[in-house]
């Protein structure tokens, strides 16, 4: 069975929501944090909700109808999401009233929307999807998790039309602590400066990026998703090395048949040692492209490595502020993207030209 | 696609017991879990109720066997998912595809309440080993490194129905062929955060919580874990005991009502049951056992009623919550009430519904008040719903 991406919507630290250009004017950031560029939320939600709403779950909901509306389809047979911190905003506000109010007269709002299942939720609610509505919470392959269940339902024949969506949100509390976690860079740099700044330490972002899976050809389909594997806790590079080569072999393929390479580099040297090291071996012939510089680091960035790829894929072309290494193919027709989560949660996902 | 997934092994800790057997001996004694909190630092001690794991987390980590420096959600996933990998007793695992599949719903909150302190009066304090382990996912990392389990791990978080979502997506990795045995189900350890939470929503029970029951007043909270292996064919061919039971049905529907409210007339758990039913290639009148949500809210057990009624009308099986006696351990309910529905298939058991007194007025039916041994139990419906509208019905039925 071939798996489609319908249609795709992302809103993210660059003009990726509702735009027409493909990543054709880049936005600049200095400093250690990216921030979402949020749309008029009122064009896409009920303003009555709108007021309750927290950051994650405006941007989860918008990107959601946006994707569906983008699709054609009025109702998807599936709601799934991932999403490693959840909702943050409301869970601090609730933890912090306990803190200060010693655990007395709290308002129940906050503790209801810190639920980390509240954006899959409030999309059922608003659209009356009674249908599959999960969510997955596991750090840097949340977004994957939701991918392979959402596949194994296509498999199953138990659903179509399956909205999946992987998003994130940073605020100013969890960017502190994960800051103090070295998470990112002591000094302020340039998003566009990013891999040229060799030192510890990424940028912070967030974002929400939403697809319609179905197994319906259609000449409307952005790219075919392949397929997706993660690896959790490889032995080191060579078996990470190793692992990724069997992937594009399970699929019947060799490395000379990716056209492009999309890697999850951050910035941070720790970590993108293992790109560098691959870029050299299994990567050495294949042409380049990278994407944290556009959106910042976090657990669900995948997301929008696979709205770039399918997008690329649908536009046949690459933008230019992705490019790490180019190549002779202007229009890849399969792309296999490679992000790890600080090396521990590692994945792949192959997208290829319907 | 077709294949059966068996349950080979079970694991859980309650406030009624750390093990298997200790749930066994206090389902027929009819003791429940609850009582004073006396491991959580709260402001509700002597006030509310809650169901708590009897042992520290030093006593925990010796029973988990790790530091007892991580979160208690973390300590008692440990202890039961070594309980369950260790009863399923499977040969070379290390040759075996094998993952884990864990939920819950705060992720290391305990930790993250001590950390908040000092974070809140100067965001340059706090200890950061206190907040390092925040996310779900990192409970579930932290059991799997331990386990060995390699291949693949995830968590799961829909709040109350959390865990029986794990338990049906681990089922699926195996149906697809993608793993061999899947240790799934799901963790919870009390906090200040749910037990706030839960308060401000004004559905705690001052007293011990009396599902189903037309005078009921609300949930207690309680905390635990509880796990199942879940085994291909192949594997169950090759274990050298017998397996319990066949994950037979499974079905997720959502409310698409309210985000923590349920619909008056259950919609989505009508939903959940009915498709889960119409999966495992039964009839409702094939069902031996419900074990319920029933919280013991006026919302939840008058919508699950109504939806049970309109499924089963006129004949109505045995039912229970066994949330009577280990209070609503959230995260972990549906791996614990998986665990207890294998049990009463194995053992021929209908777990009784404690203190329930007046019937529901609006229903004909009520749950099973007795321990019950001896009985013809084939088919098992297992019920979570949680917040969210997530409603999910897990199927067991024996072989």
């Amino acid at each position: 069975m071939k798996i489609y991406i319908r249609s795709s919507a992302s809103i993210s630290p660059q003009n990726t929501f509702g735009n027409e250009s493909f990543l054709s004017e880049i936005v600049e950031y200095n400093g250690t944090r990216l921030k979402a560029i949020e749309p008029d939320y009122k064009e896409f939600l009920d303003p009555k909700l709108l007021r309750r709403m927290s950051h994650i779950i405006k941007m989860g909901a918008a990107a959601a109808i946006e994707c569906l509306s983008n699709s054609g389809i009025e109702m998807p047979g599936a709601v799934i999401t991932g999403t490693a911190y959840g909702c943050i905003e409301d869970t601090v506000t609730f933890l912090t009233r306990i803190v200060e109010q010693n655990e007395e007269l709290l308002p129940p709002t906050a503790f209801i929307q810190s639920t980390h299942n509240t954006v899959a939720a409030q999309i059922a609610l608003m659209l009356k999807c009674h249908q599959y509505n999960n969510n997955f919470v596991h750090k840097g392959i949340s977004f994957e998790s939701a991918l392979l269940d959402a596949i194994m339902l296509l498999k199953e024949n138990e659903a179509d039309n399956i909205l999946v969506g992987g998003l994130d949100e940073m605020t100013d509390i969890s960017f502190t602590v994960l800051s103090r976690l070295g998470l990112y860079k002591r000094w302020p740099v340039s998003n566009l400066n990013l891999y040229a700044t060799k030192s510890k330490g990424s940028i912070g972002g967030e974002g929400a990026a939403f697809f319609l899976l179905t197994d319906k050809a259609s000449e409307n389909n952005l790219a075919e998703l392949t397929a997706i594997k993660t690896i959790f806790n490889p032995k080191g590079f060579e078996d990470i090395e190793k692992k990724i080569g069997l992937f594009i072999a399970e699929n019947s393929l060799k490395m000379e048949d990716i056209d492009l390479v999309i890697t999850g580099k951050s910035g941070d040297t720790r970590h993108d040692e293992i790109y560098e090291r691959l870029s050299h071996s299994l990567f050495s012939n294949t042409a380049l492209a990278h994407y944290k510089h556009l959106c910042g680091e976090y657990p669900t960035s995948a997301a929008f490595a696979l709205w770039l790829a399918s997008n690329i894929i649908k536009n046949e072309m690459i933008p230019k502020a992705v490019i790490e290494r180019n190549s002779k193919q202007t229009a890849p027709k399969r792309i296999l993207i490679y992000n790890h989560y600080q090396k521990i949660y590692h994945s792949l996902m192959l997208v290829s030209a319907t | 696609m077709s294949s059966t997934v068996y349950i080979a092994g079970l694991g859980v800790i309650s406030a009624i017991g750390n093990n298997v057997a200790e749930h066994l001996i206090a389902f027929e004694r009819e003791e429940a879990g609850m009582g004073d909190i006396t491991v959580l630092n709260t402001i509700f001690r002597k006030k509310l109720p809650v169901a708590e794991v009897k042992l520290d987390n030093i006593k925990l980590a010796e029973l988990a066997g790790i530091s007892p420096d991580i979160s208690r959600t973390a300590l008692l996933s440990l202890v039961a998912a070594k309980e369950a990998l260790a009863d399923a007793n499977i040969q070379e695992l290390d040759s075996l595809r094998t993952g884990f599949v864990s939920a819950n719903t705060v992720g290391g909150m305990d930790k993250s309440e001590n950390f908040f302190i000092d974070f809140n009066k100067d965001n340059r304090k706090g200890k950061l080993k206190n907040i390092y382990d925040h996310e779900c996912g990192s409970m579930t990392e932290i059991a799997a490194r331990e386990l060995g389990l390699n291949d693949f791990i995830t968590t799961i978080n829909t709040a109350c129905s959390s865990s029986a979502n794990a338990i049906f997506y681990a089922a699926r990795l195996i149906k697809n062929n993608m793993l061999d045995v899947v240790v799934a189900g799901g963790t919870d350890a009390l906090t200040k955060f749910t037990l706030n939470g839960f308060n401000t929503l004004m559905i705690l029970d001052k007293e011990y919580c009396k599902p189903f029951d037309e005078h009921r007043e609300g949930l207690n909270l309680g905390e635990g874990a509880g796990y199942v292996v879940l085994v291909s064919e192949k594997v169950a061919k090759t274990l050298n005991k017998e397996v319990y039971c066949k994950l037979s049905g499974y079905n997720n529907s959502n409310d698409a009502y309210h985000q923590t409210a349920s619909s008056p007339d259950g919609t989505g758990s009508y939903m959940a049951m009915k498709t889960a039913i119409e999966k495992s290639g039964l009839k409702p009148s094939d069902i031996d056992y419900i074990n319920l949500h029933g919280t013991g809210t006026p919302n939840n057990d008058s919508a699950e009623g109504t939806a049970i009624n309109r499924l089963f009308d006129p004949v109505y099986p045995p039912m229970s919550s066994t949330k009577s006696f280990t209070g609503h351990t959230l995260g972990a309910s549906g791996g614990l009430e998986a665990v207890f529905s294998v049990l009463s298939i194995k053992h021929g058991i209908i777990y009784p519904n404690l203190r329930f007194e007046t019937r529901m007025k609006e229903f004909l039916f009520e749950p099973e008040k007795r321990f019950l041994k001896g009985q013809k139990v084939r088919n098992v419906l297992s019920n979570s719903f949680g917040f969210g509208g997530n409603c999910t019905s897990l199927i067991f039925s024996k072989i």
